[in-house]
């Protein structure tokens, strides 16, 4: 489907979901609700942020960094995808502070479900930078480039590509992700439906009404990768990789 | 700062307690592998209108949030005539979860399996509940297992947001010994270092078992 369509489809589902919510006596909680929203993308975005940067060093580490340094990234990745988010948000709001060190909710959520996503993306960038034929490094040194130069305007713009689709894959799950940061008094979407479910006792169209606002920015996010990678891919010769 | 007589004090409840969370983990997971089968033939062979519906309901289920599905039929199944106990409700959410992502493996299995094959079982004459079971499925199931294996070891991360329901698995276990005692060091950590563990050696068997498959692949 092409990127459009899909954003037409989230943003449907979005507004109907919105004018669903209006029209079954609902209306005075949307507000509240879109502040909800709001939670939730400001902690997707802060965490697809966290996570690049997490992946992007740890995948570096992993791969040209001194063994000490490789080391250390390879702990924080498995550390990170063999222990559940929901066991590193719980251990960085609880814990943490033991060791007197206290943070604001939303940087705790932001921070582990960005490490947490990162962990995962780092994998993804190793392999989509492996994935870059031998010959193009060749040609470089032929070429006299500096290793950096080398990585930054050869290697990494084709690797690009073929990170995108599971990055998407990564960003949905991200998104679904946040819905945990309500577990630790976070009000995002997800708290803002346990709250109006408590106070209005309207449990079905509730929560299936908001699992159309996030199937609406799951949507968006789907577009927004599929867009880039288009855009992406422009200009070169090759299909995109997943046909 | 870490106390080893807390430690072990807590140890065994978290033991019984992990039993909880191995117990929702295979039965979600036995649930989400039929119901993944069911969804991905379905959406490969039904009748147009509900191949759509099917497809649409994966999407669905993929793209939006565990947790508030487990909310959903917590709240929900009740309403309709069903109440269940938590630990009921959370292993359906896990296995509708994790079906809708099995299904997708399942059909890249069945799209891997040569056309060839259905044509020769029809050659045979073979009725079609025999061509699947007997024909199909052992040559589409084998080359999946370890993609399948990757799913289990995501859905046993995802049984701590049962804690959301109360099911007593080890996550609620941790918090409410943590708030006994103001002590959440000590369980959170071990319940961490416990799921570092299932996965390090699950994940070890999936690579070691898809070794073995790559292996026989080469030889036939």
């Amino acid at each position: 489907m092409p990127p459009w369509q899909l954003l037409l489809i989230g943003v449907s589902s979005f507004g109907l979901a919105l004018l669903a919510f209006a029209s079954l006596g609902l209306a005075e909680f949307i507000p509240s609700l879109l502040r909800g929203v709001v939670v939730t993308i400001q902690i997707t975005l802060g965490g697809s942020l966290v996570a690049v940067l997490a992946a992007l060093l740890a995948a570096a580490a992993k791969l040209y960094g001194h063994p000490i340094i490789r080391a250390i990234a390879s702990a924080y990745v498995e550390l990170f995808r063999g222990t559940s988010a929901l066991v590193q948000l719980f251990w960085l709001f609880y814990v943490l502070p033991h060791f007197g060190v206290t943070l604001e909710p939303l940087t705790v959520g932001i921070a582990a479900l960005g490490l947490n996503v990162g962990a995962y993306g780092a994998e993804v960038v190793r392999g989509a930078i492996l994935a870059v034929p031998k010959g193009q490094w060749e040609a470089s040194t032929a070429l006299n480039f500096s290793g950096p130069q080398t990585l930054f305007k050869v290697i990494l713009p084709q690797a690009f590509i073929g990170m995108l689709p599971p990055w998407g894959n990564l960003l949905i799950e991200l998104l679904k992700a946040t819905a945990l940061v309500s577990l630790i008094t976070l009000s995002d979407l997800a708290f803002i439906a346990q709250q109006l479910n408590q106070n209005t006792l309207r449990t079905v169209e509730i929560f299936s009404l908001v699992l159309f606002l996030y199937l609406g920015l799951s949507l968006a996010i789907t577009a927004g990768v599929r867009a880039l990678e288009q855009r992406a891919s422009r200009g070169l010769s090759r299909q995109r990789m997943d046909g | 700062m870490w106390d080893w007589e807390y430690t072990w004090e807590i140890l065994p409840i978290l033991g019984e307690a992990s039993l909880i969370t191995l117990q929702a983990t295979v039965l979600g997971f036995l649930m989400a592998l039929v119901l993944g089968l069911i969804l991905a033939i379905l959406r490969m062979m039904a009748p147009k209108p509900v191949r759509y519906l099917v497809a649409g309901f994966i999407e669905f289920v993929r793209s939006t949030p565990l947790l508030i599905q487990i909310f959903f039929l917590y709240y929900v199944l009740p309403q309709v005539g069903l109440t269940m106990g938590a630990m009921l409700t959370g292993v359906i959410a896990l296995g509708v979860h994790y079906g809708a992502y099995c299904s997708e493996v399942y059909r890249a299995g069945l799209e891997g399996v040569p056309k060839g094959q259905w044509e020769a079982s029809t050659a045979l004459n073979l009725p079609m509940s025999v061509t699947f079971r007997n024909v199909i499925l052992p040559q589409a199931i084998p080359p999946i297992v370890p993609a399948l294996g990757n799913y289990l070891v995501a859905l046993f991360k995802e049984t701590p947001l049962l804690s959301a329901i109360a099911v007593l698995e080890l996550m609620q276990t941790a918090k409410i010994l943590g708030s006994e005692t103001f002590k959440y060091v000590e369980p959170i950590t071990m319940v961490g270092l416990f799921f570092l563990c299932f996965s390090l050696v699950s994940a070890y068997i999936i690579r070691r078992f898809e070794r073995r498959l790559n292996r026989q692949v080469r030889v036939s």
